[in-house]
């Protein structure tokens, strides 16, 4: 069973990302920002990593940083998951090192498309 | 709430003369869904209305609008994927090797919605790009419905129906954003064109190398279905190929084509089988 590390803020989007991710199945684990994204990962690193954007504490991007300058390159698997919806932000975010880009909003079969392309689904 | 069943002859009847498209049990029960926006548009007040409005012939736009909202027009970017890679390993480099001369392609997408499914031909040549460098690649996409049509040739996509099938780098590659969507880059749509026609309309001289006509076929009557066959048939060139939806066949529908017997999913005009594989002997 893959494991997916789903991080963001909201908590009713980690609901509904969780549900979809469990019919995917998916063993799924959830953290509220970027700092606990790291030291979940830090902890047991997980095969795919869903990322919101804009979270207190640490953003997504900077967690992204972080972990892809911390040895991880290719592993996990990230791909975000986010509001923000323009080219510029999703340059961004793929020359970080994500893999795949989720414009919110999203269903079941965007998720699944993308978590096949990125090789976990 | 289920339409009455007098209500939905009506409408099946109409359905069936325009597209040959049946009416089918798990279809009638989205139709009050379907038609709601056309009530709600005309400010028709209950679908009983719009029947009767339907069977006075009081407009005759009414009717193609009730059609168009009948019609099933899902669809998205490189639609089951396993199609467009057969498409790009086996049964393009075939024809690439059987026109070398001509190096003109023509490939028809029949029942081509919204255009996903053409621009996903696009996109394979786009990503072949040295192969193709010097061709003439031409795409057409049609279908019976004008309003899919309309929004095919705009190529304008919600988020949502990009990133339905695209990867981001594909989206970003081969879209422009605009303030409330995406559309289709200017090289692609270079490659495709689109125009409003029934697939059972007899087709003229034009001849294709490859057809496509996907999910389409499915809700046909048997004779409607084999109708559209020698349609098809009528412009597939002879060393051509014809590719149908995930679960669709030839198989006891028609004798004019019958399965390639190498490439899974890929029929042949039943004249001549293959040929541009023998020839090319990979
Ligand atoms: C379910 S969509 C499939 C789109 C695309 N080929 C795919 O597989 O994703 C079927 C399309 O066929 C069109 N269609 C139905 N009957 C047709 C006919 N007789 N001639 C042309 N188009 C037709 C419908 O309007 C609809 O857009
Ligand atoms: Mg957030």
């Amino acid at each position: 069973m893959k494991r997916c590390l789903i991080v963001d803020d909201s908590k009713v989007i980690r609901k509904v990302a969780r549900h979809i991710l469990e019919t995917l199945q998916f063993q799924v684990e959830e953290a509220g920002d970027g700092r606990e994204a790291m030291s979940r990962c830090e902890e047991d690193m997980p095969d795919v990593v869903l990322l919101d954007w804009n979270m207190p504490v640490m953003s997504g991007m900077e967690f992204l940083q972080l972990l892809r300058q911390s040895g991880h390159a290719d592993q996990p698997k990230v791909v975000f998951c986010t509001t923000e919806n323009d080219m510029a932000h999703i340059r961004a975010a793929l020359d970080a090192g994500a893999d795949e880009y989720v414009m919110k909003p999203f269903d079941r079969e965007t998720l699944q498309v993308k978590l096949q392309l990125v090789g976990v689904a | 709430m289920q339409v009455s069943d007098s209500s939905s002859r009506v409408l099946a009847a109409l359905l069936q003369s325009r597209t040959g498209q049946q009416l089918t049990m798990s279809r009638r029960w989205r139709i009050e869904t379907a038609l709601s926006s056309v009530l709600r548009e005309r400010n028709i007040p209950t679908l009983d209305r719009l029947i009767s409005m339907l069977i006075a012939k009081e407009d005759p736009f009414l009717a193609d609008e009730v059609v168009e909202a009948l019609l099933n027009n899902e669809t998205y970017f490189f639609r089951d994927r396993t199609p467009f890679d057969v498409l790009a390993r086996d049964v393009l480099p075939q024809l690439a090797h059987a026109r070398r001369d001509q190096r003109r392609l023509r490939i028809w997408s029949a029942g081509c919605s919204t255009g996903q499914e053409a621009y996903s031909l696009a996109m394979l040549f786009d990503e072949d790009r040295e192969r193709w460098k010097d061709w003439k690649i031409e795409i057409l996409g049609s279908d019976v419905s004008q309003k899919v049509i309309d929004k095919a040739r705009a190529g304008r996509y919600t988020q949502f129906e990009v990133q339905r099938g695209l990867a981001i780098r594909q989206t970003i590659r081969w879209f422009e954003e605009e303030e409330d969507g995406w559309t289709v880059a200017p090289h692609l749509k270079s490659m495709v064109r689109f125009e409003t026609r029934n697939l059972l309309d007899p087709q003229g001289a034009r001849q294709f190398d490859l057809v496509l006509c996907r999910n389409v076929l499915l809700y046909l009557c048997k004779d409607k279905r084999r109708q559209a066959f020698d349609r098809l048939a009528s412009v597939i060139a002879s060393d051509g190929a014809l590719l149908l939806g995930a679960g669709e066949t030839v198989i006891g529908q028609t004798e004019a084509f019958a399965a390639d017997r190498d490439i899974r999913g890929i029929y042949r005009p039943a004249a001549l089988q293959a040929p541009a594989r023998r020839a090319t002997g990979t």
